[in-house]
């Protein structure tokens, strides 16, 4: 991997907090970091800047605090290996890290490393602690998404150009930050939930013939897709639209990329992108398009009723009460969902005919900008 | 068939063998050697000898020993020497009312008249008593049908091993067995309750044991006192009525008995109602005479006694071995991790002053649950689950102490020791080795147990906690062991030796090491102030 514009930055963070923890223990105190707490108590929504992000409070790992000690060591071994891996250019993934550092410690019966279910955590609190995203730190997570439309891209030298790769795509990676974006036609970007949208998109020509920057996350929108939405947004300047199922699920998924999400509260600078806009679908749909007949069941017990609520019904409930979600229209939108206890999945628009997503949904709604904020 | 004979004590206890400790070939030799250890022991303590015993068990084949015994006590007077060993139910001890070991047995006689019984073979007893410079030596013959013994052979000897005592040696058949029940174990127990005294065992096969001295304190005097009125029995007053010099009922109550002046003299006489005989009113009781009273009266006269007000007993007769030289005793016969004693302040039963005294010891030596009984000092070898012992064991919380409790008895390495002393102690049976179960009794030994049984758990309490504080310590230097070469990487311009040393220094300067294991400085004060809380506790329960 090559090295990133970050990381000299990346090493110095490092450096400086092992000269931190070292003048800690040159003065017989227990060497310490503090990092910001990632629980939902602390997680708030930044209006101004539009995405969530983490509030002031702070709490302090600490080596001679037997309940903090092994994490605390886990965290210095992490950080080296960090330190090692940006330094000599190399990338790792989580479990390639996990992997490296474990082994038995002398004089114990444990492990540095029981699971990887312990490192992981630990390379969160790093990422807090340094305010460094993991990436910056070369470590790299499964790659997931596609994406396809008028855009050259540059990656390790090579151009990509993202109109000519049929219909597999561009696999999008956990590291986009080093990818140069040369040269583009397009007028938006838009990101679908589901990859057999994606494929249907792409089989109909969409992105052609729209100007449009394609983006199939498959489900919940990996790291990788994030930062390369905001990335995209950033530096092309075009408008991001979202377009996800209509239920409570959906509708998490366009927050998560507007917003940012509560478990990377501490990213959403870096990876969630507040100007996007919501394309659908939407319980309105259902009216306006004559889909009544396709429309799913809400999953779960209504608040009414006796045990609710539960799943979906909860979900919408939690979302309403979201501080980014209190626009009229979304608590609208929420408020029919509950009310109906119908969804629509995205593809059930081809109940009409199979190119209707392509040449009418879409297209109308850009152009008649009918869009959820 | 007419013909009626009285039977000798002696043929009575040829029929009743089991009775006094006979039973079999094991008992029969730990008696033989209680006897003559008791009798030692209580002879060196009266004169304030510090006690030097020696027993010597040789095999002659055949399932008979010859057991030899030697002491440093005061010695016998030439003409008693006979009657003390060839004449049942002779001693010093038999009336007195005082704490005292030989109490507890038929005596040295007994067994004397067992060697005769089942080998034939006289004994023979060497003397020298304090203050004289002559060593009496006799071979003894006992005649089981006039209870009378026969001298085989006296002489006189020129030199005594000590500068006083007595030697006893006899045959018998026995078995020499090691186990719970044997000379080796009766001897372990009589050198922890007697710390002062030097115990030498040597086995049939040469080995020797020495059970040391260690302490030249010698333990208190019992004393002697008079019978209380709540203690006596009708039996024992009749006795004492008949044998009196007083000539009035009162002067016999106030001379004859102890705490009762005379206005509780007068007191019982009321009560007793014996002014009335044969339908002549005395001006009161208090002047009759003790050899005019029926058998009516002797009972009216024991139950007065019994329902009038009477200040106990004085208590200053009894002689506890103490809570430091019980516990100098535990130490060097059984090395424990932890042990505690507790004696407890004198108390009553029935009008008999007693106190009671509790060890309890942990780990080290200890290796499983296990109970000891002393009474007067005396061990308790056989029927431990019989008696009050055990119910008080039984009826303590033990997991409160920090002990694991199956069945009734507490679980683990911990050894309880209790001792009784009294003027008198009440036996179950005519065994002598279960105390009789009397509210007073099993009170203070619940308390007593109770009392070592906190000590117990405070420092069952202190050793987890210093156990955790040790694995801690242990944790942190191996993290901060793995932590040392990435920190090197991170800070890049210090050494791995440097920052080795420095974790040491910071563990140093968090942790004290106590006897080899680590504890938390704040830890070590909780502990401090925990252990100090504790012992007020203690004190203010006492």
């Amino acid at each position: 991997m090559p090295a990133l514009s970050e990381d000299k930055n990346t090493i110095e963070k490092l450096t400086n907090l092992g000269k931190k923890l070292l003048s800690e223990l040159k003065q017989k105190e227990s060497p310490y970091f503090d990092r910001p707490v990632r629980s939902l108590s602390n997680v708030i929504f930044d209006e101004k800047a539009g995405t969530l992000k983490l509030g002031d409070r702070t709490s302090r790992r600490t080596f001679l605090n037997i309940g903090h000690a092994r994490t605390f060591m886990q965290s210095v071994m992490i950080a080296a290996k960090c330190k090692e891996l940006v330094k000599n250019e190399r990338s790792a993934s989580i479990r390639e890290l996990y992997y490296q550092l474990k082994h038995t410690i002398p004089g114990l019966t444990d492990n540095t490393l029981e699971g990887q279910e312990e490192s992981n955590p630990v390379i969160v609190d790093l990422e807090t602690a340094l305010d460094a995203l993991r990436e910056y730190l070369h470590l790299t997570a499964d790659r997931s998404g596609q994406l396809f439309g008028p855009l050259t891209i540059e990656d390790q030298g090579d151009k990509i150009d993202c109109l000519r790769l049929g219909k597999s795509g561009l696999s999008i990676p956990s590291i986009v930050d080093d990818y140069k974006f040369l040269d583009h036609d397009a007028e938006f970007i838009l990101v679908v939930e589901t990859g057999a949208m994606g494929d249907r998109l792409v089989e109909e020509k969409f992105h052609i013939k729209n100007k449009a920057i394609l983006v199939s996350s498959g489900g919940q929108p990996s790291r990788g897709v994030r930062r390369l939405t905001h990335l995209l947004h950033q530096k092309l300047e075009l408008p991001v639209y979202v377009f996800t199922d209509g239920d409570p699920w959906g509708f998490y998924i366009y927050s998560v990329l507007k917003t940012g999400s509560m478990n990377l509260a501490f990213e959403s600078k870096r990876l969630a992108t507040p100007s996007s806009k919501f394309i659908g679908m939407t319980i309105e749909d259902i009216e306006k398009y004559g889909l009544k007949k396709v429309t799913e069941k809400l999953k779960g017990i209504p608040a009414k009723k006796a045990g609710g609520p539960t799943e979906d019904y909860k979900r919408a409930i939690e979302l309403k009460n979201y501080a980014w979600f209190k626009h009229e229209l979304w608590q609208k939108e929420l408020d029919k969902m509950l009310a109906t206890g119908m969804r629509i999945e995205q593809q059930a628009l081809a109940s009409k005919k199979l190119e209707f997503v392509s040449d009418t949904y879409l297209p109308e709604k850009i152009k008649n900008h009918e869009f959820l904020p | 068939m007419d013909e009626h004979r009285e039977i000798s004590i002696a043929e009575f206890f040829e029929k009743n063998r089991h009775l006094l400790g006979f039973s079999n070939f094991q008992k029969a030799i730990v008696t033989c050697v209680k006897e003559a250890v008791d009798n030692s022991l209580d002879a060196a303590e009266e004169e304030d000898i510090l006690p030097e015993v020696h027993v010597i068990i040789e095999d002659l084949g055949k399932d008979r020993l010859r057991l030899t015994f030697k002491d440093n006590a005061s010695g016998i007077a030439k003409k008693h020497i006979p009657k003390v060993f060839g004449k049942l139910l002779y001693g010093s001890k038999f009336h007195k009312l005082m704490q005292s070991r030989g109490q507890q047995g038929i005596g040295i006689s007994a067994a004397a008249l067992y060697a005769q019984l089942t080998t034939g073979n006289p004994i023979q007893i060497i003397s020298k008593l304090k203050g004289s410079t002559k060593v009496h030596a006799f071979t003894l013959h006992l005649d089981t049908r006039k209870n009378e013994p026969e001298i085989i052979k006296e002489e006189l000897l020129d030199t005594y091993e000590f500068p006083h005592g007595t030697s006893i040696q006899m045959d018998i058949e026995a078995k020499y067995t090691r186990g719970t029940h044997s000379v080796f174990q009766y001897l372990k127990s009589v050198a922890i309750v007697n710390p002062s005294a030097k115990l030498i065992l040597q086995e049939p096969d040469g080995k020797i044991y020495e059970f040391p001295r260690v302490t030249k304190d010698l333990p208190k005097k019992a004393k002697e006192i008079k019978p209380h009125p709540y203690g006596v029995e009708l039996g024992i007053l009749m006795r004492m009525l008949k044998e009196t010099k007083a000539r009035t009922i009162g002067s016999f109550l106030m001379s004859e008995f102890t705490r009762v002046g005379k206005t509780t003299a007068q007191q019982i006489c009321k009560a007793a109602e014996i002014d009335v005989v044969n339908g002549i009113r005395f001006v009161t009781g208090w002047e009759r005479r003790p050899n005019t009273l029926s058998k009516d009266d002797i009972e009216r006269i024991l139950r007065a006694m019994q329902t009038t007000n009477i200040q106990n007993p004085p208590t200053d007769c009894l002689a506890p071995i103490g809570e430091e030289l019980l516990n100098k005793g535990l130490i060097k016969e059984l090395n424990p991790e932890f042990s505690a004693v507790v004696t407890r302040n004198p108390s009553v039963y029935r009008g008999m002053p007693f106190q009671i005294e509790t060890a309890i010891a942990y780990g080290g030596g200890i290796t499983e649950g296990r109970l000891m009984r002393f009474a007067n000092k005396v061990p308790l070898l056989y029927q431990q689950s019989a008696g009050v012992t055990m119910k008080a064991l039984k009826s303590t919380d033990w997991p409160r102490y920090g002990l694991k409790q199956s069945g009734d008895l507490p679980q683990g390495p911990v050894l309880v020791l209790m001792h009784m002393c009294s003027v008198w102690v009440p036996f179950t049976s005519e065994g002598k080795q279960a105390i009789a179960d009397y509210p007073e009794i099993l009170k203070e030994m619940k308390l007593a147990l109770q009392e070592v049984g906190r000590k117990l758990r405070t420092y069952i309490s202190k050793k987890r906690k210093g156990q955790i504080e040790e694995k801690k310590f242990k944790t942190l230097t191996a993290y901060a062991k793995e932590m040392v070469e990435p920190l090197a990487y991170l800070v890049e311009t210090t050494t791995k030796e440097d920052i080795s040393m420095y974790f040491e220094a910071l563990l140093k300067s968090k942790y004290t090491m106590i006897g080899g294991v680590a504890i938390d400085n704040e830890t070590l004060k909780e502990l401090q102030k925990e252990v100090s809380q504790q012992e007020e506790e203690n004190a203010s329960t006492e």
